[in-house]
């Protein structure tokens, strides 16, 4: 009987020929990011000794510019690390600065076939390079530096089968909120996106899904590779590429069908995306004091030029505070020079310095008592981004900054037509 | 390894399914220390129950604990003094954090509705075995695969390699 993307993967990694759901193998990691949080005061511990520099990458994202003095001492004990193992691949904060997987998108970090960890649950979005990328915790990242090596208990998995076009104002946001909304969670499982529709999405697009895949707490997220795919990885990285397919007869947990082109704008509303997304007509017209762009999910150039499309020639509603982070310099860089960042600046938008900010609660946006706030980013449990009776609805680019726009939530096909 | 001793005797509090990693261990707590991040443990579902928690009491959890974030929730729950964690199932990246930090975590079908806050649980860690002490019924849980199952009893990640000289010792 065949594997599944993730299974194959497991097999080639673990030195072994079959895997199957159930088992726990030992595999080789071929690239271990660090990020600011791992060299936290409070979570820090030593290394005296790595597997090799060279499959390591460190970014500082969580917290830049550094706003408290713990975060800048994370830095501090981040630069004599890197220092001290002369590690190559290092995004301090300034030019190569981003959230961290954006930096494998944009420097073609991940190769398909690779085990990719860091310790931030939204990990597998590098899953969208046809590769297994897992969150894992920091002792595990700690671990894999030293040893080279982690464990996984291989889960069974679910296959997606994309087909379709989605619509104009839709987005692939959109298409995982309708999995979320509507087969909940996916704990223990992996998740695999393939099918005609994959190729109508930018390789943005599919990294949306593959981020967001982190609230199903799906183990592995991992899309098929086609054209558009290795074609992105070859012009930023210069390895070989071997793309992983599933077997024609791979066991699956689940086979389902999404149309893309039957899908409309939904909203999750605050405190869970999984199980609780509605059409946006339904949320349509609760105020908001706060709209934020930005994230691992939802910070590229697709994601604010959709923004700007939508607020171009308008002024955003008073009182709302409208924010929007680039997820690296490298996206940033490209607003700008694309023109965008004017769009959006004259609108009335703040443009934040690449970083997780407000996603994490961390800051750059963050909720007082009481405020509402409709956000591209990944997750809106209670508190997520600030004040525990603060609330999050989550929803695409496009509809976050319609509702900028009017201050209640909105349709933004209202704007798109 | 001699290891630790895996067998618990404790008065369950009760939680939920979908407990996520921002109520253990949330943002507001993330600069403080260890000790000081365990007392906000559901600060924003249960306020004042962390304080209410006494050393060996064990908690009981529905579908899906521990879902989301990667953060060191699991070591929260380990420093309230809360002996073990049985739950209808854990969440992948949770469960890695409970072996990583040492901090006895099983999943165990059908707990959820066998006990009623207070009551004493006795719990078999090696043989993933609940009793109720109250009404002797026992359940039957999902035992942590051998190597897992290793890691715990030595102690989790970082004394691991601390003994391995790969890590220095804590400051
Ligand atoms: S943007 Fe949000 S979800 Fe993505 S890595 Fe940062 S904190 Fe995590």
């Amino acid at each position: 009987m065949g594997m599944t993307i993730a299974e194959k993967i497991l097999a080639a990694k673990s030195g072994g020929k079959v895997v199957r759901p159930g088992d726990v193998v030992t595999v080789d990691v071929d690239t271990v990011i660090l990020f600011d949080n791992n060299f936290m005061p409070n979570n820090w511990r030593d290394i005296l000794k790595v597997a090799d520099p060279e499959k390591i990458v460190v970014t500082f994202d969580h917290r830049v510019p550094a706003p408290t003095q713990q975060a800048a001492a994370a830095q501090v004990t981040g630069r004599a690390f890197v220092k001290k193992f002369g590690i190559k691949r290092f995004h301090d904060v300034g030019h190569n600065q981003g959230i961290s997987h954006q930096l494998v998108a944009d420097y073609g970090y991940a190769l398909p076939g690779s085990v990719l960890l860091c310790s931030d649950s939204h990990t597998c979005s590098a899953g969208v390079f046809n590769c297994l990328a897992r969150g894992v915790g920091g002792p595990d990242i700690i671990y894999a530096a030293i040893k080279g090596q982690t464990w996984f208990r291989c889960g069974e998995t679910v296959r997606y089968e994309l087909v379709g076009k989605l619509p104009e104002a839709v987005t692939a946001k959109d298409a995982f909120l309708q999995i979320a909304g509507v087969h909940g969670a996916h704990a223990t499982m992996n998740v695999e996106y393939g099918g005609p529709g994959v190729a109508g999405l930018s390789i943005n697009a599919r990294k949306t899904i593959t981020a967001m895949s982190a609230e199903l707490s799906a183990e592995f997220a991992t899309f098929e590779a086609d054209a558009a795919l290795l074609e992105w990885i070859s012009a930023r990285n210069p390895a070989p590429i071997v793309p992983v397919t599933a077997d024609a007869d791979a066991k699956y947990h689940a086979r389902r069908t999404v149309d893309l082109s039957a899908l409309e704008p939904l909203v999750a509303l605050p405190d869970s995306v999984v199980n609780n997304s509605l059409p946006v007509a339904k949320t349509a017209g609760t105020r908001i004091d706060q709209a934020y762009i930005g994230s691992c999910a939802n910070g590229t150039q697709d994601d604010i030029e959709l923004a700007a499309r939508v607020v171009r020639g308008k002024r955003i509603a008073s009182g709302v505070r409208f924010i929007v982070t680039p997820a690296s310099q490298t996206v940033y860089r490209d607003v700008v020079a694309s023109g965008v960042v004017q769009v959006l600046l004259d609108a009335g938008a703040m443009i934040a310095p690449p970083t997780c900010g407000a996603c994490g609660g961390g800051h750059m946006g963050v909720l007082g008592p009481g405020e509402v706030c409709i956000t591209s980013t990944t997750r809106n449990f209670k508190g997520r981004m600030g004040d525990p009776s603060s609330q999050v609805y989550m929803a695409s680019p496009a509809t976050v900054a319609a509702s900028a726009l009017t201050g209640v939530i909105t349709d933004p096909r209202e704007f798109l037509q | 390894m001699s290891g630790n001793v895996m067998t618990f005797r404790g008065r369950v509090w009760i939680v939920g399914d979908n407990i996520n990693t921002d109520l253990i261990l949330p943002n507001k707590a993330f600069y403080l220390t260890h000790e000081e991040q365990a007392l906000y443990v559901f600060s924003a579902n249960r306020p004042g129950w962390a304080e209410q928690v006494q050393k060996g009491d064990i908690l009981i959890g529905g579908s899906n604990f521990g879902m989301g974030s990667s953060r060191a929730a699991a070591r929260s729950l380990k420093n309230l003094g809360l002996a073990c964690l049985i739950a209808e199932s854990l969440n992948g990246l949770f469960l890695r954090n409970c072996v990583n930090f040492a901090f006895p975590a099983l999943e165990c079908p059908g707990v959820h509705a066998a006990f009623s806050e207070g009551q004493i649980a006795e719990v078999d860690f090696e043989a993933a075995t609940v009793r109720n002490a109250a009404n002797g019924k026992l359940l039957s849980g999902r035992p942590l695969p051998a190597p897992l199952m290793a890691l715990v009893q030595a102690g989790g990640v970082y004394q691991l390699l601390e003994r391995e000289g790969l890590i220095a010792p804590k400051a």
